[in-house]
């Protein structure tokens, strides 16, 4: 091994990050382990979570401002989308923080720093996991009251919407990462971004009560939108499904997890100096 | 064989702000590199890392220039003032941060002690900890669950293994990180600092396994530490840093002695104690005093050293009966010993009238505090006269004494002398 002042850009290990996959899966273990530590509902707050936002919404948008569901039940409506925004979310929210969190450990010992960022994109899989059960659950209720939901064949793309999901999340997040270690403004940025980002997904709205054509088009800009609509039309039989959209969607996550990784890996060689 | 190769290695840091780099800064160092094709205009060329004095510039190098090999089996104990690139050094080495110019080579797997217990989190029991912090530190679950029972019992936590360690005491907690560390198999090991926490017993045990690791196991240990009974036993081959370039390099005992040497010349670049006399008899005249063999007002103690000299040089015009007075004071004036056997021993000198020299080599107490202690000297006759007065004319440093892995006592705290049983 030779340790020298600059490595090319591309110079990523990735068969290290391999060697340690025990320290990946342990790293896994105690995000979920540790969460709810000393807590009386423990991982039920998995659930609550979603359920009271759910309720949230569905008094708030369905019932006071009467926005459309495309004619699904609200509560799975409302759950298919808030299931997919809070997994992105957290991945987005963790790994942003990897760099400035983990200073006391990066700052003694070396392992491949990309571990971190993605256990906690794996321990926020598992949550999701939980989560879609809720969801199974009451979309089999609604189903044995007579709702009009159809599930059809793309409920098979499913895990590539998840891939693409944790993807944007990762990239986006250890872009933040990277660039908080210099500069703290983003990490305020990211906190407001979020709660912004979500009004611009067709979370609590279906893209088809935008009619105007260039709004459309801006949010179909954002790459998550395709993601959750596909979801969406997937498990409830209404959404927007594009072969388009959706390969945008995916190019874009390429893009961000490539150019994530190269500016994590770089920032990260030398960051302890400046933190 | 090599096993390190450290090629020219420099590391820069840049002092004052927070901020590592504004934006002016880098554009005009892009524009004179990139584009000129200069060399970088913020560095001062030949600017050395002097932490007392104010520099030239912003910009400072922890790290210049360091070469040096590291032989498969060697234990190199690498010694050097606070801020002198020791931790630079195994920074590097341990990959935490990139050297800014030359290149490291290593052949093996590197575990570094930089502090131990690292990656321990509160909520976890002691057994799930241990797993965390060895693969931390790189070994695979299947590496730790084969030693699981060894670390357990070298740490002697055995009862609390599934408690939570936020309900360790702290002693327990650097035992159970060090016994982690201590199982790891690499091929070399890179140690700071390590072995000053924990209690006597422990600290004798991971001395004992270090040892074992660098001279039964052959492997090779890198060594940072400020005990120099530690590094004279543990290791074979020493390095002295000073401001960031390499002073000398040797054998441990080598290092260690011309450490200490430059350490004593470098306090001793003040004052001399002559100039501190405050009141003299005409009918002597000094011409030279030293304490501890140097002339200027300040020295070290060495840990290992058991008497102190002083010598006192001058010319008297008459017949005296005299002897020396020597006050050993706390650094806020309070008396801790006398050396004054004019009167509790009754004992003079005579010297004719001409040159005289009176040599005293004073025995210190065995288990001495470490302080910083003032020395008020005296020559005296019989009738409570002194020849001369120089109050507070040497300050002397004591590191104080310790049995090889023990630590000494504090002025502060313990007292000035340490006493033994019979």
């Amino acid at each position: 091994m030779i340790i020298k002042p600059h490595e090319k850009l591309w110079h990523i290990n990735f068969a290290e990050i391999w060697q340690y996959r025990d320290l990946l899966l342990l790293f896994v273990r105690r995000n979920i382990v540790t969460q709810y530590k000393q807590t009386i509902l423990g991982p039920l707050w998995y659930l609550i979570q979603p359920a009271l936002t759910v309720i949230m919404n569905m008094v708030v948008f369905g019932g006071i401002a009467k926005m459309s569901t495309d004619g699904i039940p609200q509560p799975l409506f409302y759950m298919a989308g808030n299931i997919c925004w809070f997994y992105f979310s957290n991945c987005l929210n963790n790994a942003s923080s990897t760099l400035t969190a983990n200073q006391s450990i990066f700052g003694k010992v070396y392992f491949p720093r990309l571990v971190v960022p993605l256990s906690l994109v794996i321990s926020n899989l598992l949550r999701f996991a939980i989560q879609a059960l809720l969801y199974i659950v009451l979309f089999l209720f609604f189903l044995t009251k007579g709702a009009n939901i159809t599930m059809n064949w793309t409920v098979l793309l499913t895990p590539l919407y998840i891939v693409m999901i944790a993807g944007l999340g990762l990239g986006f997040g250890i872009l933040i990462s990277s660039l908080t270690t210099k500069y703290r403004d983003f990490s305020i940025l990211l906190s407001f971004l979020i709660s912004l980002w979500m009004y611009a997904t067709p979370i609590v709205y279906p893209i088809s009560m935008v009619d105007n054509n260039s709004m459309r088009l801006l949010i179909l800009a954002n790459p998550m939108t395709s993601v959750i609509e596909a979801f969406k039309y997937a498990t409830l039989g209404q959404g927007y499904f594009s072969w388009l959209a959706l390969g945008y969607s995916f190019c874009f996550m390429c893009l961000v997890l490539f150019f994530g990784i190269i500016f994590f890996n770089k920032v990260q060689r030398n960051y302890m100096d400046t933190v | 064989m090599r096993v390190i190769e450290f090629n020219q290695v420099s590391k820069l840091y840049r002092l004052g702000r927070v901020s590592s780099g504004t934006l002016s800064d880098d554009l005009n160092r892009w524009w004179a590199m990139k584009v000129l094709g200069k060399e970088d205009p913020l560095l001062r060329v030949g600017e050395k890392n002097v932490p007392s004095q104010k520099g030239m510039s912003d910009y400072v190098w922890a790290l210049k220039d360091f070469s040096y090999c590291v032989q498969e089996g060697d234990a190199l104990g690498i010694i050097g003032r606070n801020g002198a690139g020791k931790s630079t050094l195994l920074k590097l080495l341990s990959r935490i941060t990139t050297p800014t110019a030359g290149e490291i080579k290593v052949h093996g797997r590197i575990a570094s002690l930089l502090e131990v217990g690292t990656g321990f989190h509160p909520e976890l029991t002691g057994r799930e900890n241990i797993y965390m912090n060895g693969a931390i530190m790189g070994m695979t679950k299947a590496e730790i669950t084969r030693k699981l029972d060894e670390i357990i019992d070298f740490s002697g936590c055995e009862r609390y293994i599934d408690t939570p360690v936020k309900r360790y005491s702290s002693g327990m907690r650097v035992r159970l990180g060090f016994s982690v560390a201590a199982h790891l198999e690499p091929e070399i090991l890179v140690i700071d600092e390590v072995l000053s926490v924990g209690d006597a017993d422990f600290r004798k045990k991971a001395t004992g396994k270090i040892q074992q690791v660098s001279k039964g196991e052959g492997r090779t240990v890198l060594f940072v530490s400020h005990n120099m009974g530690l590094i004279s036993s543990l290791c074979t081959k020493g390095i002295v840093l000073s401001n960031g370039v390499m002073d000398f390099s040797g054998t441990a005992a080598e290092a260690i002695d011309h450490y200490q040497k430059v350490s004593t010349a470098k306090i001793a670049q003040q004052a001399l104690i002559i100039d501190c006399i405050d009141s003299c008899k005409s009918i002597v005249e000094i011409s030279e005093i030293q304490i501890n063999n140097t002339p200027y007002s300040s020295s070290a103690l060495t840990p290992c050293q058991q008497t102190l000299d002083v010598m006192i040089k001058g010319t008297t015009h008459e017949l005296i009966k005299c002897e020396i007075k020597m006050v050993i004071k706390k650094s806020n004036g309070t008396p801790m010993a006398s050396f004054l056997e004019g009167r509790y021993k009754g004992f003079h000198t005579v010297f004719q009238p001409g040159e005289f020299t009176i040599t005293r080599h004073i025995r210190l107490p065995k288990y001495i505090a470490n302080g910083e202690y003032l020395i008020d000297l005296y020559l005296h006759g019989p009738y409570v006269q002194n020849f001369f007065e120089a109050h507070n004319c040497h300050k002397l440093s004591v590191d104080g004494f310790c049995d090889q892995l023990a630590r000494p006592i504090e002025i502060g705290t313990d007292g000035f002398i340490g006493l033994e049983s019979v």
